[in-house]
C-alpha cells in the first residue's frame, strides 16, 4: 500500500521533471549573476593582496569600513545620494502627476498622442546621449547657454564643469527632463481607469475643474502616488549611475556634489584601484538599501497588500 | 462651463507644447551643430540656426567609418542576440514559476525574487565575472550581465502567464498528449505576444543603449559599442583617428572636432527616432502593464 503511495508520487514528481528543465538555464544564471557574488561581499572584510588572490586575502574585520566612515568621502556620498534621490522623488512625482494630468484634458486624440510620443524620447536615448546633448548646452566655448542664452541675457558666460555649485540644479533638470514622460504615463494609465461617472456627478453639483481634480482625481490616484514612493524610498541608496558618472563627465571639479555611492564604488574598483574601501562603501549600500526595501515594502502592505512585491 | 473647458483645453495645449518643446530642442540642437561649419562654431557656439552650413562632419565620419560601422555591427549583434537569447531564458524560467502545481515552486519564486532585494554590488560582480569566468574583453562581457534584467521581467511573465493563460487550456494540451516543451512552445508562447513584446522591447532597448558592460568589462576597442564609441570620443576625440587606418597627425590635423562629436552623437540617435514609431502602441501598453507591479 505505502509501496503504491511512494511509487505515485514518483510518478507524479516525473511529469514535472520537464519543468524543472525549463528552470535550469535562468536558476544556473542566477545563481551565477546574482549570488556568487554574495560570498564576495566578504572582501569588504579583507586586506586584498593581489599575491595571495582575492580570496586568499588575510581578513581584517571592519578596517575597511573605519578607513571609509573616517573620510570625508562617506559622508559626501551619503549625503548626495540621499538629497537627489529625495529630490528626485519628490519633483519626479509632482511633475510627472501635473503632466498626466494636463494630458488627460486634452481631448483631440491626435495631439494627445503627439505629445506623449514627444516628452518619452528623452527615456529612450543613452545616458551617454544625454551627455552629449547637456554637453551641447553647457560647453565653456561653444554651448548654447553660455553662447546664446547668457549674452542675451547680458550675463558673463559660466565655467559649468568647474563649478560644483550648480550641478544640484542641471542634474535634477536633466533626471526630470529624461524621466518624466515614461512616469508621467504610469499615472496617465490610473487617471484613464477612473470611473467617469464621478466627474458626471461632479459636474451636475457644478464642481469646477480645478475642484474635480483636487476632489477626485488626486485621491483616486493616490495609492499609485504612495507606492512609487515608496519604491523610490527602497531604492534610496542607490543612483542612476550614468547619471552622475557621465553626465558631469566624470569631472573631478564636481565631485563634491556630484558623487554618490554607485560613482564612488566604481572609481574605487576602477580608477584608483582601491578595492578595499570600494567593497566597503557597496557593502554598505546593499545593506542599507536591503533595510529600506524591506521597510518600505512592510509599509506598502500595510497600505495596501494588492500592491506590495512581497 | 464651457467656457472654463475652453480655458483649460488652452492652458494644457500649451503647457503641453512647452514641455514637447523642451523634450524636442536639444536634439534639433543637435542636428544643427552637426552640419555647421567648424569655424562658425568656433566663433557662435552651437545655436538653433547656424549661420554657415556644412557636412564636413559627416564626410569625416564616412572616411572614419570603420570604427563605427564597427561598433554599430557590434550594438546590433549584441541586441539581437541579447534579446533572443533573454526572452528564451526569462520565459522559460516564468512559465513553471507560474503553474501552481509545481513542487517546491514558492521556493524557486523566492530565490528569483531575493535577487531584486538584495545583490552583491559592482565589485563582488566585477570580481566574479573577471576573475571566475574570465569574461573580460569579451562579446559575452557585452551579453551576459543582463540576460535576466535581475529577475524583474521574469516575475512580469509569470504573472502575465498565470492571469491570461487559462489552466483549462493547458489540461487540454497535456490531454491531447502534449509534452510539457511541445505545450510551452505551442500554447503558451503564441498566446503570449503582448508580453514578448514588451519585455523584448525593455531588453531591446536596454541592449542598445547599454555603455556600462563595455566601460567595465571591456578595454579593447574590437568590442565597443556605439555607446563605448561614443563615450570615447566624448573624452577623447583623437580616439577614433588614433583607431584607424589614416596617419594620425594628417587625420587629426583636418578633424572637425566641436561639429563632428555631434555628427557622431546623430548617428547614435538616429535608429531609435526610427524604429520608435512603430513600437510606440507596444511601448505605451508594455509600461502600464509594467506599472501595475512595480
Amino acid at each position: 500500500m505505502t509501496n503504491i503511495a511512494h511509487r505515485n508520487k514518483r510518478r507524479r514528481l516525473r511529469r514535472f521533471i520537464p519543468l524543472y528543465i525549463m528552470l535550469l538555464p535562468g536558476l544556473a544564471y542566477l545563481a551565477i549573476n546574482n549570488y556568487m557574488p554574495l560570498f564576495g561581499l566578504s572582501i569588504a572584510f579583507k586586506d586584498i593582496n593581489f599575491r595571495k588572490g582575492i580570496w586568499h586575502s588575510d581578513w581584517i574585520g571592519f578596517q575597511n569600513f573605519e578607513y571609509l566612515f573616517k573620510t570625508s568621502d562617506a559622508w559626501i556620498i551619503t549625503r548626495n545620494t540621499l538629497l537627489y534621490n529625495a529630490v528626485f522623488i519628490v519633483l519626479g512625482l509632482a511633475m510627472a502627476v501635473a503632466v498626466a494630468i494636463l494630458l488627460n484634458e486634452i481631448k483631440n486624440r491626435f495631439a494627445s498622442r503627439l505629445y506623449q510620443s514627444v516628452i518619452i524620447l528623452p527615456f529612450l536615448i543613452s545616458i551617454i546621449l544625454v551627455s552629449y546633448l547637456v554637453y551641447a548646452m553647457l560647453s565653456m566655448d561653444t554651448g548654447f547657454i553660455n553662447k546664446t542664452v547668457l549674452p542675451a541675457l547680458g550675463l558673463d558666460p559660466i565655467n559649468w564643469y568647474n563649478e560644483p555649485k550648480y550641478w544640484p540644479y542641471i542634474l535634477t533638470i536633466v533626471n526630470l527632463w529624461k524621466g518624466t514622460g515614461y512616469s508621467c504615463i504610469v499615472f496617465l494609465a490610473a487617471i484613464i481607469g477612473i470611473d467617469p461617472e464621478y466627474y458626471e456627478a461632479a459636474k451636475l453639483d457644478g464642481a469646477s475643474k480645478w475642484m474635480q481634480i483636487r476632489k477626485i482625481t488626486i485621491p483616486m490616484i493616490t495609492p499609485v502616488i504612495i507606492m512609487l514612493t515608496l519604491l523610490g524610498i527602497g531604492r534610496i541608496f542607490y543612483s542612476d549611475f550614468g547619471l552622475f558618472y557621465q553626465v558631469p563627465m566624470n569631472s573631478g571639479a564636481l565631485f563634491s556634489t556630484t558623487n554618490v555611492i554607485d560613482t564612488y564604488v566604481f572609481r574605487g574598483l576602477m580608477q584608483l584601484g582601491d578595492i578595499g574601501m570600494s567593497s566597503a562603501a557597496g557593502f554598505y549600500q546593499s545593506l542599507v538599501g536591503f533595510v529600506l526595501v524591506l521597510i518600505s515594502n512592510y509599509v506598502v502592505r500595510k497600505i495596501n497588500k494588492e500592491n506590495a512585491l512581497f | 462651463m464651457d467656457k472654463e473647458n475652453r480655458i483649460w483645453q488652452w492652458a494644457a495645449h500649451i503647457m503641453m507644447i512647452v514641455l514637447s518643446l523642451a523634450c524636442v530642442l536639444p536634439f534639433v540642437l543637435l542636428f544643427m551643430a552637426s552640419i555647421t561649419d567648424e569655424s562658425s562654431i568656433v566663433k557662435h557656439g552651437y545655436t538653433l540656426f547656424p549661420s554657415v552650413l556644412s557636412l564636413d562632419a559627416y564626410d569625416y565620419l564616412w572616411k572614419q567609418s570603420d570604427q563605427i560601422f564597427h561598433a554599430y555591427g557590434v550594438t546590433i549583434l549584441v541586441t539581437a542576440v541579447g534579446t533572443a537569447a533573454s526572452l528564451i531564458m526569462t520565459s522559460l524560467l516564468a512559465y513553471p514559476l507560474s503553474r501552481k502545481d509545481l513542487p517546491g515552486g514558492q521556493v524557486i519564486a523566492f530565490i528569483v525574487f531575493f535577487t531584486l532585494l538584495f545583490n552583491g554590488g559592482l565589485v563582488p560582480t566585477y570580481l566574479v565575472y573577471t576573475q571566475i569566468f574570465h569574461l573580460k574583453n569579451t562579446i559575452f562581457a557585452l551579453l551576459v550581465p543582463w540576460l535576466l534584467m535581475n529577475g524583474f521581467n521574469v516575475l512580469l511573465m509569470r504573472t502575465f502567464f498565470s492571469t491570461t493563460i487559462p489552466t483549462a487550456v493547458l489540461e487540454s494540451a497535456s490531454i491531447d498528449g502534449a509534452g510539457e516543451f511541445r505545450t510551452y512552445f505551442r500554447v503558451v508562447l503564441p498566446l503570449s505576444a503582448p508580453i514578448l513584446a514588451t519585455v523584448g522591447m525593455f531588453q531591446a532597448l536596454g541592449y542598445w543603449n547599454d555603455w556600462n558592460n563595455g566601460l567595465v568589462f571591456v578595454t579593447n576597442p574590437d568590442l565597443f559599442s556605439l555607446q563605448n564609441v561614443l563615450n570615447r570620443i566624448m573624452s577623447d576625440i583623437q580616439f577614433l583617428t588614433s583607431n584607424s587606418r589614416m596617419g594620425t597627425s594628417q587625420a587629426l590635423a583636418q578633424l572637425p572636432s566641436e561639429t563632428f562629436r555631434m555628427a557622431i552623437a546623430v548617428i547614435g540617435v538616429i535608429p531609435i527616432l526610427i524604429v520608435y514609431p512603430f513600437f510606440q502602441k507596444y511601448f505605451v501598453k508594455g509600461m502600464t502593464i509594467g506599472a501595475v507591479k512595480g
